[in-house]
């Protein structure tokens, strides 16, 4: 039985800046990492590999250099790494994404049955949490979001019962393989890889399947596949603040005329 | 008529990059061109092979950074200068898929917010979405409709109509009492494919997000998550504005082929409208045969958790939030004394809950809380546009910081250059002060004279 774990390789980005004066994306030397809620799926991906013996795939869908994000899944201990990429599969959106990557799981599970789906709640530079519950109705798996722990697997009966974190409270929930689960930071704690598994991801092979593999229609791929499209970006709009007092040569004073000016405009009943 | 047989064609033009405007989406351009016109550069820029170009402007619209241009031969301007005088220019635009378009969309009307409830309590952003709603509908000239469901809910309707509901529409079966994926997917599939919303908004909560993506990939339509601006543009089509490319940029986004458009909202980005009570509305009841024996999904237990439940900063009226600048957990505590002092919470940006110094729950911003108190003071934070966009809806933002370069300044409407360790304690001093002296008219006096 196949367990997946889907990643994106996505900018550091916290480090992306705009340029004040064009306007644009200053892109230069940022670095790629993995979405850092992806890599606690691949982690329970590896934790039911070696609890179940299931056989642990990592599955991205990106341009060719996404290879480098696949290869630290596998110095991690994933036994396969697919990549789905094809020039048809650009610009897409979650629609057209979560399309690609549930042609790729039951491409997957011609080889072997595939039980487990794992991706991370979002992403961290679209933050949609859209691709998960994409692929889940695509391959009609149950859907399972925001767990934040297994709590019990019996994939004789094929049952699965986890605990989702939701806004101020926690549910148990009992549902059916196959499953596509997306997890939060608190499932697990990473692995990080060790230098013999790095040095043999280095020559481990990533699959790379484009459309010609996948058989998708073109028309539901990539940019001709997504509903949505971004008519307009900009910087938005700040209107400047009013430094006030002298802070560091006159904190006292300068806290009594916030005060003052917070009370003044009636936002601040004392 | 007379003008037909000799009837110009006129010129497309061929399409050229705008210099320094590419952003290096990841080639939509690309992705566009009908005629492989287009290979990306190492640094992901289009170079654009003019032989090729059709000029069908394909690219053109595609471009999210509006970096590609049509431009034209001395010839072809010459034709279009003769052809400027001549009328029936616009009529070529309508293409069959424009036609097909048109006639798609025209099938839907209606503005709908999904009502989410737990045991039969309203989300509260659900009301905030209905105060958009209202705003929405009366620009598209159609009806607001509440979508309610879950088991014995029927008061929601009423609720609804109070928020600015015209209709609502009420499935209400014992089978929908718990959250479940599928069977709430098939009750709104339903309800979207009988009665074709043009927009349906929904909170971007935990079910809200789990619900909207589902439904979104069954309908085949797009979904925009996290929408902090929602307008309507001249063609009838719903202008969704989102933080992208991590939250550095704002992007607006289109799903204008495509019906219904979806949009997701977080809590505390609208404001919650003002509540109109006796005022009613026409309740629509539907029900589908759904059998709990279908549905191999249960939920087993609900655990609330009374330790979130405690501070929830996203209902907070005052703020005072920490970040980087606070050098250590303990620091916090300096916070929480003027915390205390306002009647309100401690947050904190990603890079202190990062640190360790303060639990998840407390975070501001991009992946934490939006939040919307009356005042936020932020004080060892830079501003990351993560964290701004995440308060800059607060109706006052004060800034303490050292550097007085900082982001955070931008959007405060008072700023103190200074040391928050002298800043904060002396703040929450003289509020303490200003409550004994017992009232402002007095402190100012004490002051004059």
């Amino acid at each position: 039985m196949y367990v997946v774990a889907c990643i994106k390789q996505v900018p550091d980005t916290t480090q992306v800046q705009i340029d004040p004066v064009t306007n644009t994306l200053v892109r230069d030397g940022i670095p790629f990492i993995v979405n850092p809620y992806d890599t606690h799926a691949v982690e329970e991906s590896l934790r039911m590999k070696a609890r179940y013996g299931f056989k642990a795939a990592a599955l991205s869908m990106g341009p060719p250099n996404t290879e480098a994000t696949l290869r630290k899944a596998l110095a991690l201990g994933v036994d396969e790494a697919i990549l789905c990429s094809d020039r048809a599969f650009g610009g897409a959106d979650t629609l057209s994404t979560s399309n690609v990557l549930a042609a790729a799981i039951r491409k997957l599970a011609q080889e072997d049955e595939v039980g487990i789906v794992f991706c991370g709640k979002q992403t961290i530079d679209g933050d949609t949490a859209q691709v998960g519950p994409g692929i889940a109705i695509r391959l009609g798996f149950s859907q399972l979001t925001l767990v934040d722990r297994i709590e019990h697997l019996d994939f004789l009966a094929k049952k699965i019962r986890v605990r989702r974190k939701l806004e101020g409270r926690y549910e148990i929930v009992e549902a059916k393989l196959p499953a596509m689960i997306t997890v939060v930071r608190e499932l697990n704690r990473p692995r990080y890889p060790t230098v013999p598994m790095r040095l043999k991801a280095a020559k481990a092979e990533v699959k790379v399947w484009d459309n010609k593999e996948l058989q998708l229609d073109p028309n539901s791929v990539g940019l001709k596949g997504s509903p949505t499209w971004v008519s307009r970006i900009f910087s938005p709009q700040r209107a400047a603040g009013e430094i006030i007092g002298d802070g560091l040569g006159d904190p006292a004073g300068t806290a009594r005329l916030l005060l003052e000016k917070l009370v003044a405009s009636d936002m601040l009943a004392v | 008529m007379a003008e037909a047989k000799t009837k110009l064609k006129k010129p497309r033009g061929k399409v050229r990059l705008i210099e320094g405007k590419c952003i290096a989406c990841g080639a939509r351009c690309q992705s566009s061109c009908p005629v492989d016109g287009i290979q990306m550069s190492d640094a992901g820029e289009p170079q654009i092979e003019l032989s090729k170009c059709i000029g069908c402007l394909k690219c053109v619209k595609a471009c999210p950074g509006s970096a590609l241009e049509i431009f034209y031969s001395p010839e072809e301007l010459e034709i279009l200068a003769q052809l400027a005088g001549q009328q029936d220019l616009a009529e070529e635009d309508a293409d069959p898929e424009e036609l097909a378009r048109r006639e798609l969309v025209a099938a839907y009307r209606g503005v709908w917010v999904f009502v989410e409830q737990t045991e039969g309590e309203a989300a509260r952003v659900s009301w905030e979405l209905m105060g958009k709603g209202q705003e929405l509908a009366a620009k598209l000239g159609v009806e607001l409709c509440a979508v309610v469901m879950g088991d014995q809910v029927e008061h929601l309707c009423r609720e609804a109509f109070s928020y600015g509901a015209n209709k609502a529409y009420l499935m209400d079966q014992p089978v929908l009492k718990h959250y479940r994926t599928y069977p709430y997917l098939d009750a709104l599939c339903h309800l979207i494919d009988k009665y074709k919303p043009e927009i349906v908004l929904m909170g971007a909560t935990g079910m809200g997000r789990d619900l909207a993506g589902a439904v979104a990939t069954r309908v085949k339509t797009g979904l925009t998550a996290d929408c902090t601006g929602l307008d309507i543009d001249a063609k009838r089509n719903l202008m969704q504005t989102r933080p992208a490319f991590g939250g550095n940029i704002m992007a607006t986004i289109m799903c204008d082929r495509f019906r219904p458009q979806m949009a997701t909202v977080r809590s505390h980005v609208m404001p919650m409208p003002a509540q109109m009570s006796g005022r009613t509305g026409k309740i629509v009841p539907v029900s589908l045969p759904i059998s709990e024996a279908d549905i191999f999904t249960k939920v087993l237990q609900v655990i609330r958790d009374k330790k979130a439940g405690d501070v929830d900063i996203a209902g907070a009226e005052f703020i005072v939030s920490g970040g980087r600048g606070m050098m250590a957990k303990e620091n916090f505590a300096i916070l929480q004394e003027l915390a205390d002092e306002l009647g309100g919470v401690v947050g904190a940006s990603r890079s202190a809950v990062d640190a360790g110094w303060m639990p998840g729950d407390r975070q501001v911003g991009q992946t934490g809380k939006t939040v919307r108190p009356k005042i936020y003071i932020a004080c060892g934070i830079s501003g990351a546009i993560q964290h701004l966009v995440g308060m800059q809806d607060s109706d006052l933002i004060v800034a303490i910081n050292r550097d007085k370069e900082a982001p955070i300044f931008e959007v405060a409407n008072y700023g103190i250059v200074g040391d928050l360790f002298e800043v904060v304690p002396a703040l929450t001093t003289a509020l303490r002060e200003m409550k004994t002296s017992k009232g402002p008219a007095e402190v100012k006096d004490s002051k004059a004279a």
